[in-house]
């Protein structure tokens, strides 16, 4: 449209059959109103929304070449959409439009005012005529989706989110850091409340992983960089070197029998070790050793090659050097996971890695585990011993303004388990469950704690033990206020086991700056909104998926993984994005590149940029504006302007209403 | 109190919750004064407190901006920006001359409809309490002895 042709409005009163009309005057209203410069055409009708109105806009359009419409009637959040329908069939651009709310704001709130109301709608409608002589057209741009998926984190969430993923018919590419997938899950033992082998749910999806024909699986691989946009981002990959030939390797094992070297392994946290050349863990997948080259003899002397001589397959590559990736995916979920909060550091009163025989969940876990370190015998780490009396202690960092403010909302439930996992297999032993609150929420889980509840050999004291201590023979004990009988309870433990608060995995807070999506005020990602877009994030086209977003349970984050899961299959199948019409703009010409508008984007979609004649300017990318227009607001020179919600455009709304 | 005096008030409001908010009076059929108007923005962040003086200056008595709880913006964090523009605009105004309440902050989420109705109400009293807007009379006279 050419800036000086005429403007011609339409303006149409609807009577909303008699919603409107039995209050507002609509006579008055189309008397006055076409009496306003620019207005061709004022009708009136009794549904404007009806095929009939609608059709009437139509042919004034054609027939009375109007360039701007404007209908008085319900709320735009009701019926915009409707006749910027009929906007655009008459041959204009949907956004030359403009509705005047004449119902829910006026006939409706006013049913007994019927003169006020009349006068409030004709200073309405004045005020979309206002704004409508001022319109311009905008576009919607469609912006492609590669059909193509990163996941980050191969524990349950990612490897949960990569199967849905896949099975839609969609490529996948698993990015996990560590050499084998599994995550957390892996190093359970058994699950609550049903008590199923971790294990043995767990590993069959981590090998239909290996085997999907729809998912490239990027073990010991780690996320550099990621620029781009919904449908389009690139990220570089740095494939971290295993020092094994993967195309070779057939996961016999030699190798890891005849290294001669050793060091602690970190799947079994510190409690056993591993070889120089190890697996992660004998179920791991993909079931390629790595060597270590801190560990390794060949790389700290120059000598050995152990497991280069019997390799039967010739596997084994020194000279193998980190590999950069770079791949362009359309969707990005993130399932990085969780931390345990390092208590050892932050409450020293609990002498974790001070004392031996105080341990997390987690290594219970392994300990437990028939192919941890103990082959599954529950024994203290100082001396082997089978522990007798065992103190479990709960909410250790969670729940505490010191520490973490929130609920870790699985160590309630993991301890009980693990009082189970005591008494099950030292059926002598005493357990004591230090508490404050018990919060069994999730299915099952209050049946759960009722049965091992009514262990006679498991005993529940209500208040945390204040300092751990160590007597000269070695022997721990501690006091504990129990809130339940008034009394000072002093325990004398055989073993300690600390349930942990959770924290983000150090992975997390890298990977949100690369994203720049938006961190919540306990360091997990923050969702779009808490309660109906627990998944996606600040960022389009980025989903959340299991403890990344907060602490979780099993269930829930497999269940946050498919929604996670189905909103990229979503992206994916539609195949294309479409910006939001009223996006920021940014007039070059008035802007000096001060960049106030820059930090105010939410969505990081305004960068500053270099011009050609050395002028710096911010820039907006529209695929990332969301259409705020916070950034217009701040703008000192105007020239950061919101499209559809320009100053003059809402200036003179301000002005026909307070004419 | 001037006698008769009907202010002309002036709502800003975000589409997401406000809006959806003062549109659910509506939909409720509950009853509150005729002299707010409102003008719709996507975020309250939007508003440029420009538009707060111009609407002062062009003679409205009052101006109510209103936008989702914190917490609950649609754009993550536009209403916060907007808290703190009120805080500073406050300022202003009251070496601008202007009387402290005639311009308002009020977080309207969808569905306190009646909510609103009843800040609407107490905000034209509060409004008729105060009398006419004067502010736009001094200017012209100020333009004239230029």
């Amino acid at each position: 449209m050419v800036e000086s042709e005429e403007i011609r409005i339409g303006v149409y009163v609807c009577h909303c059959g008699l919603n409107i009309a039995s209050v507002v005057d609509i006579n008055k209203v189309i008397e006055e109103v076409s009496k306003v410069p620019n207005v061709v055409v004022a009708k009136e009708y009794q549904f404007m929304c009806s095929q009939p109105g609608q059709n009437m806009i139509i042919e004034d359009i054609k027939q009375r070449h109007l360039n701007r419409v404007v209908v008085a009637a319900c709320s735009p959040r009701m019926h915009e959409p409707t006749f910027q329908k009929a906007v655009e069939e008459g041959g204009l651009n949907p956004y030359l439009f403009e509705m005047a709310n004449i119902r829910e704001h006026c006939s409706w709130v006013h049913e007994k005012e019927k003169d006020a109301a009349t006068d409030k709608a004709i200073k309405l409608v004045n005020a979309a005529i206002a704004k409508a002589r001022l319109l311009k057209p905008l576009n919607v741009e469609k912006v492609k989706v590669i059909p193509k998926a990163l996941v980050i984190g191969g524990g349950i969430a990612g490897i949960r989110a990569s199967l849905d993923i896949a099975n839609a018919g969609f490529q996948v590419h698993l990015v996990e850091t560590r050499p084998s997938i599994g995550g957390n899950m892996a190093r359970l033992d058994k699950t609550f409340p049903t008590l199923d082998c971790s294990q043995c749910i767990l590993t069959p999806l981590m090998v239909e992983v290996s085997r999907h024909p729809n998912i490239i699986l990027r073990t010991y691989t780690d996320v550099v960089d990621i620029s781009g946009s919904v449908g389009n981002f690139k990220v570089k990959l740095l494939k971290k070197p295993r020092y094994v030939d993967a195309t070779k390797c057939t996961g016999c094992g030699v190798c890891v029998t005849k290294c001669p070297w050793t060091a602690p392994s970190e799947f079994e946290l510190g409690l056993g070790k591993r070889k120089a050349i190890y697996f992660e863990f004998p179920q791991a997948v993909p079931l390629i050793p790595v060597i270590d080259p801190e560990h390794c003899m060949y790389f700290q002397k120059g000598t050995c090659r152990a497991c280069e001589r019997f390799c039967p397959t010739k596997a084994i590559d020194f000279n193998q050097k980190p590999e950069e990736v770079e791949l362009e995916v359309g969707v990005i979920i993130l399932a990085t996971g969780y931390s345990l909060y390092d208590v050892a550091k932050t409450m020293p009163e609990y002498g974790y890695r001070k004392y031996k025989d105080v341990i997390t969940g987690l290594e219970l876990e392994r300990l437990v585990s028939a192919s941890g370190p103990t082959k599954g015998h529950i024994v203290r780490p100082s001396d082997g011993k089978e522990p007798k009396k065992v103190a479990i202690i709960l909410c250790v960092g969670s729940r505490d303004e010191k520490h973490l403010r929130y609920c870790c909302r699985f160590g309630c439930v993991a301890g009980i388990k693990h009082a189970y996992y005591i008494v099950s297999y030292i059926p002598d032993a005493e357990v004591y469950i230090c508490y404050r609150d018990i919060r069994t929420f999730g299915k099952g889980y209050e049946e759960f704690y009722e049965r091992i509840r009514n262990y006679e050999n498991v005993k529940f004291i209500r208040g945390s033990p204040m300092e751990i201590l160590q007597d000269a023979d070695g022997s721990l004990y501690f006091d504990v206020f129990d809130a339940n009988t008034n009394r000072v309870v002093t325990l004398r433990p055989d073993l300690v086991v600390l349930e942990t608060g959770v924290v983000p995995h150090t992975t997390f807070k890298e990977l949100a700056k690369l994203l720049k999506c938006s961190i919540g005020p306990d360091g997990f990602a923050l969702e779009l909104h808490p309660k109906l877009r627990p998944t996606e994030t600040s960022v389009d086209g980025v989903f959340l998926a299991g403890a990344v977003q907060g602490p979780k349970d099993i269930p829930d984050t497999v269940a946050q993984a498919g929604a996670a899961a189905s909103s990229a299959i979503a992206l994916m199948s539609k195949g294309y994005v479409e910006t939001v019409p009223y996006v920021a703009s940014i007039n070059e010409d008035l802007c000096s590149g001060c960049g106030i508008c820059q930090p105010l984007c939410a969505f990081d979609a305004i960068s500053l940029v270099k011009k050609e004649d050395g002028k710096q300017v911010a820039s907006v990318d529209i695929s990332k504006c969301k259409g705020c227009g916070v950034c217009a607001a701040a703008c000192p020179s105007g020239a950061a302007q919101q499209l559809g919600f320009s100053d003059d455009q809402i200036l003179a709304m301000v002005r026909a209403l307070t004419r | 109190m001037v006698e008769n005096f009907e202010p002309n008030i002036v709502v800003f409001a975000c589409n997401w919750c406000s809006y959806a908010g003062i549109d659910l009076a509506g939909t409720s059929r509950v009853q509150y004064p005729h002299n707010l108007k409102v003008i719709r923005v996507m975020c309250s962040g939007r508003i440029n407190p420009v538009y707060i003086l111009e609407a002062l200056a062009n003679g409205a008595d009052g101006v109510l901006v209103t936008g989702c709880h914190p917490g609950d913006c649609h754009y993550i964090s536009g209403n916060y920006k907007t808290r703190k523009r009120m805080l500073l605009l406050d300022k202003l105004l009251e070496q601008f001359g202007i009387e402290k309440g005639r311009v308002r902050l009020e977080w309207i989420s969808a569905p306190e409809g009646e909510r609103f109705a009843n800040i609407a109400k107490e905000f034209v009293e509060q409004i008729k309490k105060l009398g006419p807007n004067r502010i736009a009379e001094k200017l012209k006279e100020e333009v004239e002895v230029v």
